[in-house]
Formats: C-alpha cells, sequence, structure tokens
C-alpha cells in the first residue's frame, strides 16, 4: 500500500481523482500536494491534515455529481467554504474528499420588494450587504469576519455577530435552504414564505456543520437598514460592576442593537493597533449601541446612558458622528489580529453563560491564568452572554499548547457548570468535541447521531465532527450522568 | 409526573399503542388525526426559573399560557411572537400545546415566530428516556437544534416537558392605525413599508380595511403614525382588534366554510381564490374562508412558492398539511423512528405517514 507520511493512500487517491475527472473541469479536480496544501486547516489552524481529494464544483448538478459518486465509492465528503471557522469544522480527512463551494458565488435573485435574497453558498456575508445597500436593506448577522465568510458556512455554524442581540443569528434569517443530500437528492428546507409544512428540519440544518446536507441555495432575509445608530463608551473601575450594568441595561427594558465588553488587557491590545481612543485605565469598557430612527436612537441612548451610571460607570463617551461609532467598534472588530500582534498564536474560546454569572466565570479564568502561566485576555458579546476569552500562548512550544488546551477545556467546562455551554457561535468542530460529552448525557449523544443518521445513514458526511462518539466519550472519560450523580445536581440541566 | 409519564409510555411502547398528548385541548381542532389514549399533559406544571434581567423565562409543559403571560407582563415582558390561545371554555392553552402547535400570532411579522424564541427544551422519547438539548442561554451550537424541531412538531416525537424561551421587553408605546384600501394595493403599501425602518409590528386586511400597529418607543411610534397616515384607534379598541385577529374571533373568521391558512412570499399579488380572504403578516400569511377545492388552494399557494394548511373545518382527508417531497419525508420518517421508535405519539397528527 502507498501511503506517505501525509497518511493518502495513492492509490485510493488516483480511484477517486479519475472518478471525479470525470465529472467535473479538469481543473476542478485537484489531488497533488501543492495545491491541496491550502486547504489543509480553516481558522482552527492548529490542526492540520491533507485532503485526498479537492473537488470545486461550480454548480449545483457538479455538487450532485460529486455527492452521488463519493456515496458510490464511500468516501467521506467534507464540505467547505471560505475556511473561515474557528472550530476545525471544515479540517479535511485523508482519505475524504474536501468539497470546496468557492466557485459558487454568485447571488442569483435579490427581491427588494419582498426582501430576500436567493444566493450560492460561497457568496460572501459581506456581498449579500453589498448588494442589498441601494436598496436600502442589509443582511443582518455580522461575524467579524463578514468579509471573507460565505453564507454557506454561516448557515453550517449558526453565525452570530456584534449585532445578534437585536437582530439574532443565521438561524433566525434564513427562510430556505436547498440542499444536496449525500445521495445526491436534491432536499429544500424551509421556504421562499415565512415558514414550511412539516418538521423544522431548517433549523436541523442550521448550525450542523455540514454533516447533514450539502447546501447549494440559500434564501436570506433582509432588513431595511437602520436610518441612524450611535454608541456608548463606558467605563469601569470593577469587571463585575460592568457584568452587572449589561443585566441592568437588560433588564431596563433596553435591547441594544450591540452590547459588547472587554477587559483592559484586551483594551490595551486593540489600543496599540487600532488607536480607537480607549479609556486604559478601566478595568472593563462596555460598547452599547443604539440603532433604528433617530427618534428611537435619542430615546436609547438617554436611557442607557442613566442606566450605566447608575451602575457606576467611570466615564462615559457617546458618539457624535458614524466616523467616531465606526472608531469606537473598530477596537472591538480588531480584537483577534490585535491579540496576532501581541502573542504568535492566540486561542479563541466561545463559552456561553448566563449574564449573571460573568464575574464568576472572570474570576475563574482569572485563577485558570496563574495556574497555566498563560496571559488571557476577555472579549464578550455581553449582552448575549458569549464570551471570547484569548489564551495567549506560543504554538512552537508543544508545552505552552497542550497547557492551552488544558485551560480552554476547563473554562468550556466550567461554562457549562454555571449553566451555559461549550460553544455560542463557532461551532463544535474537532476543537470542543471532548467538551461535548460534558455538556451532553449519552442518550442525547445517541439522538444526535439518529439526526446525522435521519439525513446520511452512511455516515459519510464531515464524520468525527460536532458530535462524538460514545466511545470517545468514555475515552474522554468525562460523561454526564444525570439523576443524582452529576457533580452539581442542584443547577438545572442546561 | 415524569415518573408516571415514563410508565404510561413504556407502556404504550410495549403495546405498540398510540398515545394523543395534549395539554388544554385547544388545539384539538388542528392537525390531522386525533389518534390514541390521551395522555393529559397537565399535571407537569408550573414556572421553574423566570428572570427577567437574563430576558428567559423556563416553565412545565403543563403551565397555562395565561399564567406564564401575566407573570411577564407583571415584569414588563412578553412573549413577543403573540401565540394564539385559542381558548375555550374553561380549558386554558397550556406552554406544552404552545410549542407543540409552533403558531404565532400577529407579532411574528416584527418580532419572529415561536420556533425563534425557543432556547431549550427538556423532552421525553418514545423509550420513556429525558432528554435535554439546547439551555438557557441565547446562542448554543453545541448539537444539532433539536429543541426547535420541537416546535410545530405536533407531539410527534417527544412530550415536551420543559421548554426555556427567550422574553422580550413589552413595547413603551403602542398605536393602531387604520386605512382604506383595496387589496392589491394594502399588499403593495405593506411591502413598501416593509422596506422602510418603521415599528410596524402587525398588519391585518380585510374587506378594503387595513389596520397596521406600531410598536417602539414613544418618538419612533408617534413619528410613524404621521409617515403612515390613515385613521388612528382608540387604544382600547386597539387591543380588542388584535386579540381577535390572534384568537380568531374576529367577525371574518366566525363563519362556516373551511378556513386555510396560506403562507406565501410577503409581496405575493393577490391569489384570487374564491372565498373571502384577511392578510397578515406583511403580506406573508393569507388567511381564506372558502368553499374552493383543496387542489385549487394548494396549487395557487404553490405557484406563489408557499403552502396552504386546512386550519379549520373542511374535509381533512384532502390532507391537512401540503404534502412533502419524498426525500424530505423520507428525512421526517427517520427522524420519527429515532424519537419514537414504536411511533406511539401523535400518531397521525401531521401526516397520516407519520
Amino acid at each position: 500500500m502507498n501511503i506517505a507520511a501525509t497518511g493518502i493512500n495513492f492509490i485510493r487517491q488516483a480511484e477517486v481523482a479519475g472518478r471525479l475527472r470525470g465529472l467535473l473541469p479538469a481543473d476542478a479536480v485537484l489531488h497533488a500536494e501543492e495545491e491541496t496544501r491550502s486547504y489543509e486547516c480553516d481558522g482552527l489552524s492548529a490542526y492540520r491534515q491533507l485532503p485526498m481529494v479537492v473537488a470545486l464544483p461550480s454548480s449545483e448538478e457538479e455538487v450532485r455529481q460529486v455527492l452521488a459518486t463519493c456515496h458510490e465509492l464511500k468516501v467521506p465528503v467534507v464540505a467547505r467554504g471560505a475556511g473561515t471557522g474557528l472550530s476545525g469544522g471544515a479540517l479535511p480527512m485523508g482519505d475524504g474528499v474536501l468539497l470546496s463551494l468557492a466557485k459558487m458565488r454568485r447571488i442569483l435573485a435579490l427581491d427588494p420588494v419582498a426582501r430576500t435574497a436567493r444566493v450560492q453558498p460561497g457568496v460572501t456575508n459581506l456581498a449579500i450587504s453589498d448588494a442589498a445597500a441601494p436598496c436600502g436593506l442589509f443582511y443582518a448577522p455580522d461575524p467579524s469576519s463578514q468579509i471573507a465568510c460565505s453564507i454557506g458556512g454561516n448557515v453550517a455554524e449558526n453565525s452570530g455577530g456584534v449585532h445578534c442581540l437585536k437582530y439574532g443569528l443565521t438561524l433566525h434569517n434564513v427562510l430556505r435552504v436547498r440542499a444536496v443530500t449525500v445521495e445526491g437528492e436534491v432536499v429544500e428546507f424551509g421556504s421562499e414564505a415565512l415558514d414550511a409544512p412539516g418538521l423544522d428540519t431548517l433549523a436541523l440544518m442550521i448550525g450542523s456543520e455540514g454533516m447533514l446536507a450539502v447546501a447549494t441555495e440559500i434564501t436570506v432575509k433582509l432588513l431595511p437598514r437602520p436610518e441612524t445608530a450611535r454608541v456608548i463608551l463606558a467605563s469601569f473601575d470593577d469587571v463585575e460592576k460592568a457584568g452587572n450594568a449589561v443585566a441592568d441595561v437588560i433588564a431596563a427594558g433596553v435591547v441594544p442593537s450591540g452590547l459588547e465588553m472587554m477587559d483592559r488587557p484586551a483594551a490595551r491590545a486593540v489600543e496599540e493597533f487600532v488607536h480607537a481612543g480607549y479609556d486604559l485605565e478601566a478595568a472593563a469598557l462596555l460598547l452599547c449601541e443604539a440603532d433604528g430612527t433617530p427618534e428611537e436612537v435619542e430615546e436609547g441612548i438617554a436611557g442607557m446612558t442613566e442606566v450605566l451610571r447608575r451602575a457606576g460607570a467611570t466615564a462615559i463617551r457617546v458618539s457624535s458622528s458614524e466616523a467616531e461609532r465606526q472608531k469606537f467598534w473598530a477596537g472591538r472588530k480588531a480584537a483577534f489580529p490585535a491579540m496576532g500582534r501581541i502573542s504568535p498564536d492566540y486561542y479563541c474560546m466561545d463559552g456561553t453563560i448566563p449574564r449573571k454569572k460573568l464575574g464568576e466565570i472572570l474570576k475563574f479564568i482569572a485563577k485558570m491564568e496563574k495556574k497555566y502561566g498563560l496571559r488571557c485576555p476577555n472579549v464578550f458579546h455581553a449582552g448575549d452572554g458569549n464570551l471570547h476569552p484569548l489564551i495567549l500562548f506560543d504554538a512552537n512550544d508543544p508545552d505552552q499548547l497542550e497547557r492551552t488546551e488544558r485551560f480552554a477545556g476547563e473554562v468550556l467546562e466550567k461554562c457549562v457548570e454555571v449553566g451555559g455551554t461549550i460553544t455560542g457561535e463557532h461551532g463544535v468542530g474537532v476543537e470542543k468535541i471532548n467538551q461535548m460529552c460534558v455538556q451532553f448525557a449519552l442518550a442525547e449523544i445517541e439522538r444526535f447521531q439518529g439526526v446525522k443518521r435521519a439525513f446520511d445513514p452512511g455516515g459519510l458526511l464531515n464524520p468525527g465532527k460536532n458530535i462524538p462518539t460514545l466511545h470517545r466519550c468514555a475515552e474522554f472519560g468525562r460523561m454526564r450522568v444525570r439523576g443524582g450523580q452529576l457533580p452539581h445536581p442542584e443547577l438545572p440541566r442546561f | 409526573m415524569i415518573e408516571r409519564f415514563a410508565e404510561v409510555v413504556r407502556a404504550a411502547s410495549g403495546r405498540g399503542a398510540a398515545l394523543r398528548l395534549r395539554g388544554g385541548g385547544t388545539k384539538d381542532f388542528y392537525g390531522q388525526a386525533l389518534e390514541g389514549e390521551v395522555l393529559d399533559t397537565r399535571g407537569y406544571s408550573g414556572i421553574v426559573a423566570y428572570e427577567p434581567s437574563e430576558l428567559v423565562i423556563t416553565a412545565r409543559c403543563g403551565t397555562g399560557l395565561a399564567e406564564i403571560e401575566v407573570a411577564m407582563r407583571e415584569r414588563g415582558q412578553m412573549l413577543a411572537f403573540e401565540p394564539p390561545h385559542f381558548a375555550q371554555l374553561g380549558s386554558g392553552a397550556t406552554l406544552g400545546g404552545m410549542i407543540a402547535a409552533g403558531l404565532s400570532g400577529p407579532r411574528r411579522q416584527a418580532a419572529g415566530a415561536l420556533r425563534d424564541f425557543v432556547l431549550g427544551v427538556k423532552i421525553m422519547d418514545g423509550r420513556g428516556e429525558v432528554l435535554v438539548f439546547g439551555g438557557q442561554v441565547m446562542k448554543n451550537v453545541a448539537g444539532y437544534d433539536v429543541s426547535r424541531l420541537m416546535a410545530g412538531s405536533l407531539g410527534t416525537l417527544a412530550i415536551i416537558l420543559e421548554v426555556s424561551l427567550k422574553a422580550l421587553p413589552l413595547p413603551a408605546a403602542e398605536a393602531t392605525l387604520t386605512l382604506e384600501l383595496p387589496e392589491d394595493r394594502a399588499i403593495e403599501q405593506l411591502n413598501r413599508w416593509g422596506g422602510k425602518p418603521l415599528p410596524i409590528s402587525a398588519s391585518a386586511w380585510t374587506g378594503g380595511e387595513l389596520g397596521v400597529r406600531l410598536s417602539g418607543a414613544a418618538a419612533a411610534v408617534a413619528a410613524a403614525e404621521k409617515k403612515i397616515g390613515g385613521e388612528v384607534v382608540d387604544a382600547a379598541q386597539g387591543e380588542r382588534f388584535w386579540a381577535g385577529i390572534r384568537e380568531q374571533t374576529d367577525p371574518f373568521f366566525r363563519n362556516d366554510a373551511p378556513l386555510w391558512r396560506i403562507s406565501v412570499p410577503s409581496a405575493t399579488p393577490p391569489l384570487k381564490l374564491p372565498g373571502e380572504p384577511l392578510i397578515e403578516w406583511g403580506g406573508a400569511l393569507r388567511w381564506l374562508r372558502s368553499r374552493a377545492d383543496a387542489r385549487t388552494v394548494r396549487d395557487a399557494a404553490q405557484r406563489a412558492r408557499g403552502h396552504a394548511t386546512l386550519f379549520r373545518g373542511g374535509d381533512k382527508s384532502v390532507g391537512v398539511f401540503q404534502p412533502l417531497g419524498a426525500a424530505l419525508m423520507r428525512i421526517h420518517k427517520e427522524l420519527k423512528r429515532e424519537f419514537d421508535p414504536q411511533g406511539i405519539f401523535n400518531r397521525g397528527r401531521m401526516y397520516p405517514e407519520l
């Protein structure tokens, strides 16, 4: 058997590539290492694997044929959008086909009257909003990577963004997904109307990490662009006070369009990078935005300013122009690249917790920084309790990488313990698969596997991601056991 | 109570006997067949947790929907999808039934559907096992979204034991306007407004009159009133009007002809079907009182890229819900088999095959 260091079986590779070349143009099937190398990882670059073959279909019919052929040959298929995912959801397989949807990047229809767009999966998130802008419309979910990430990837991960507190996640903004099953059948989930007959299979598809079917066409909702927006930048001398201020804003009956938090280390790192004018003495900064009509924004800003003041803000600035608003946001949006400047590598976590547990989690993270000897600045989508602690490390030092992974694992398990989840918007992928065993009981994991079988009986779509095998959980040794045997039986099991 | 449910489920499973999951029975009229022995879910009730600052309420299936709404209103919050109760004399809607039916009311056009507000569920599957999916946090992508799969499942997959829902603040101000407009102009106008940042939270057109509800900050509502025009309705009368649309007590719904619920893209021109229409959700929901045959109604819905449900009355043998394609039906059957291997829960309530 010809298996090189890459783990790829060359006989099998020649067979699969040969069959796919009969279906797709020659330049749309790659197998040479120098061509497949750029597909070896997604945004989680700590995990790499060369794919056996890369297929780049440019139509639904080509996707259908590739899938039907892979199904016949029993070759696993990993679908990939722009490869910006942060959990290794698009990590290729050495015995599998990497199905890149990057060539399918046409906006098929944009209906300004019904406020919908029908797009191919490779269209970038931002391209949809750009195309809708002349009609005064936009596509609401705005992950930080929106300039590059594809809508197909957004569907696979149920992506959020800084404005999802008010506008919802991908799930709330997609009406219909047309997809091909692994057997090569075309199925429509959802519809161009607001609902569809039968079970809500669209909800299953969104966030399924490419494990149920491959999306070929997506209908998204477009919203009228708010007339105006203003953002408050509030300083706090204590992180917990800032956390409580977030709860106060929500309790006051306002839903801000964005409510973000940064601790001092994060603020300092980004300030050096983008010079947003942040208060570097503050222990925590809150960004709190109101959008809508000028009347709504005035009312919202006045109300939130009052709440923040009462919650103990030490300084409050309100953007007075669009340029200033962008400047305030620039720092938050540059948080990840800014970490890249102060550390060779960083590891981004994505746990989500009930907002009231913010103080507790922050203290826990500070404790972990000491325990593992690694720094961890924090940025959060505070409004919805979604944390992005960023562990700084050097991947060239295997010990640091190992400590980082243990650090991250402990934090995610703490998120579950306080009633939250291991992932709010980045997905499980390969990265958090062990922690799935902590969040879910065996029977639940079995039902997840059953859901997969309902769509993909042979288990060929993106196997090994998202849902652990029971064997894996047993090996990990931290299975969720319910019924009085929990580490924290008083907690509701969420 | 959960133990008792589990015993009933295991016994039914053993015999392969159908169980009819039922709360207040307010939506007995909805769906295909009512088969099997009734399992009354009302014994498992109560609000488990409600923290307004977290925007989450968790309650057991048998909790009265009215009780939940009162508790939320006291804290200045609401279920923003404005679910219909369809309460009958002496029997109120329950939370579990609301989730299973998956129906949303007038505010759906602005706030989103019931499924959009489901954060987590505790269910009992057909094996009698208690399972938890989702959670009580706003964002959660761990595993497949099984909690939302329960919304609108008509009890065909599992007993919905407990649900966590996202809460939203009550709007600071509301106003209802009425305008005289023919059907085609009303649809055009609703879609035009839909493309503008106006705080429209509900709309209902019938018989040449369009009602529009505005919700939001007081200043925004006042400004929108000027932009939209028409006549401002007295607040109490406005509230009664929207309750009548939501609960189907409005005179439009008091009619013997079968009631169709037709879901279409909002800009679809008038369907021109025989009978009387009422249009909601900015044009996306078309109610039709009509004796037209099912084929005619379904073809029109499908041409518009939508679907039609025989909501009330009529001959259910034509199929209450629009039939599914073969591949999608196969997935439905597999999902049913996974959660309810013996096929005991609400057999045939959605489709005869399930």
